[in-house]
């Protein structure tokens, strides 16, 4: 698979990690270069969650090395915390301040200067400017993921883990979720996402890796993990439109979905 | 790091105290109680009750209901740290480069501002029922101190009941034997009226202790070793149950 070159952002090898009797990681090894996006993609159970859960230093591993930005996550945590943001499954927002304060805690948290500026160029990023005064408990839950993701990205650190980040969204929010995605990867920021939405991983990741029963059984591009099935056979698809795509044309969706999708 | 930790708590303690006063309800129904036992036990109970000495029935039974507002208090910020838990904040708080007692200590510092104002409030009522005392600024300062103390420990013992609670019902239902500790104790009723098994509990428990030394520095009488007896049950409980906390913080972070 891939070869570990001395200035990967995310290294992981042959991490495990047990609960009890129950053996969720056995041993995954992982590469992620600076400035792509890869996606975890696993059902539910697979240990996406324990994973992201290590390199965001939450979490011991049992076996095995991780390292992040350089640093170990078990032996310089701190300087990964640094390193890093962590956007996990449930919405981590503060619903008594409002979308400004929260984001000024974070900044202040960060020891950044000028706190409230940051949080005022972050509302206006995510769209949330009019929103901003009004306490976090009263948006909905596609604003609330676009404040959670804009904390994460306070301060600018160069490595994010996004957990499951459009579960339970709607699909304009989704949208906007992997429309910003795209543009951190863009900025130079390297992103770890899970996913168990296969959509997903193909609109965004450069590289997919399949972390199955606790290993990652295979890694690749999209292309090259098409290649290891029997080459496409050339045959004739009515192509209706996904249901996705009557929702947005219904509902006045700013886009439809990046990129067609002709059958292959 | 550490250079980082008092900025890290302050920042996290601004936070808490802006929910408490977006939701000031939950000082309110703090005082709220030991404001309508005072009620009941001052004009209903109180003139039946022979407590052996010449002083108001208020004065006699103030000591006894602040300890009774600050253990209903301390059950919100094991409910507050408990939902920081559930929510995902806790988990982005621990994977920043903050330090990590800061996120304990402002849950604290937190409880620490809001009884003390629940006290002052239900302080402030018995002065309008009558409750009088004549003493002086440093018997004052000292009964703030007792008081403070306890708060300490009793908040300590909320932190354990919050980092470990499964459900918000677990969490704040540590407090209701905290808070009927008074009633077995000097607090209402002088011990030497009940029966033996029942006033020996009420003796050798921490209430009697503080509530006779906090009733004796209000008169403006010696508290004689009373006041060491107090501070050596709120000094062992608080450093008992902060380590008990640390432990658990400890094993919930790894």
């Amino acid at each position: 698979m891939t070869t570990a070159t001395a200035t990967a952002a995310i290294e992981v090898r042959g991490v495990t990690k047990a609960f009890g009797d129950l053996q969720v990681l056995r041993g995954v090894d992982l590469d992620v270069q600076p400035g792509s996006i890869v996606a975890l993609l696993g059902s539910n159970g697979a240990g996406k969650t324990t994973l992201v859960r290590i390199l965001s230093t939450l979490l011991r591993a049992d076996g095995g090395t991780a390292v992040v930005d350089g640093f170990d996550v078990a032996k310089a945590a701190n300087h990964v915390r640094r390193s890093i943001s962590l956007t996990g499954q449930f919405a981590a927002v503060d619903e008594v301040l409002t979308g400004r304060e929260n984001l000024v805690l974070v900044a202040r948290l960060r020891h950044l200067k000028n706190p409230g500026a940051i949080a005022d160029d972050m509302l206006a990023r995510f769209s949330l400017t009019e929103a901003g005064s009004r306490p976090a408990a009263t948006y909905s839950g596609g604003m609330r993921r676009r404040l959670d993701i804009a904390m994460s990205l306070v301060g600018d650190p160069p490595i994010i883990f996004l957990d499951e980040p459009t579960t339970g969204l709607d699909p304009q929010a989704r949208i906007d979720v992997w429309q910003t995605v795209k543009g951190l990867a863009e900025g130079g920021t390297t992103v770890l996402l899970t996913t168990q939405y296969l959509d997903e991983a193909e609109q965004l990741a450069d590289r997919i890796a399949i972390l199955h029963e606790g290993t990652i059984i295979r890694s690749g591009t999209l292309a090259e993990l098409k290649k290891l099935l029997p080459a496409a056979k050339v045959t004739y698809v009515e192509k209706q439109p996904t249901l996705e795509e009557v929702f947005l044309a219904l509902v006045g969706g700013t886009t439809s979905t990046p990129e067609g999708k002709e059958p292959r | 790091m550490t250079t980082h930790a008092l900025t890290d708590t302050r920042v996290l303690t601004g936070r808490s105290l802006k929910h408490i006063l977006r939701s000031p309800d939950t000082i309110i129904t703090t005082a709220v109680t030991p404001i309508a036992l005072m009620l009941l036990f001052v004009y209903v109970l109180g003139g039946a009750i022979d407590t052996g000495s010449n002083e108001s029935y208020i004065n006699y039974m103030l000591p006894g209901i602040l300890l009774i507002t600050i253990a209903s208090g301390i059950a919100y910020t094991a409910y507050r740290l408990f939902l920081d838990m559930q929510g995902g904040i806790f988990e982005r708080f621990k994977s920043m480069p903050i330090a990590r007692s800061s996120v304990l200590w402002a849950h604290v510092l937190t409880s620490l501002v809001s009884n003390m104002i629940s006290v002052a409030i239900v302080i402030g009522v018995a002065l309008l029922m009558g409750f009088r005392t004549s003493a002086s600024i440093g018997a004052w300062l000292a009964v703030a101190g007792i008081l403070i103390l306890f708060t300490l420990a009793l908040t300590w013992l909320a932190v354990i009941a919050g980092l470990s609670a499964k459900t918000v019902d677990g969490a704040s239902a540590f407090s209701y034997p905290l808070i009927f500790l008074p009633f077995i104790s000097s607090a209402f009723v002088p011990t030497a009226t009940m029966p033996g098994p029942v006033a020996w509990f009420a003796e050798h428990q921490p209430v009697t202790s503080i509530v006779n030394t906090i009733r004796a520095l209000f008169a403006q009488e010696p508290a004689g070793t009373d006041i060491w007896i107090a501070l050596a049950w709120c000094v062992g409980i608080l450093a008992v149950a902060y380590l008990a906390a640390a432990s658990i913080y400890r094993s919930k972070v790894s």
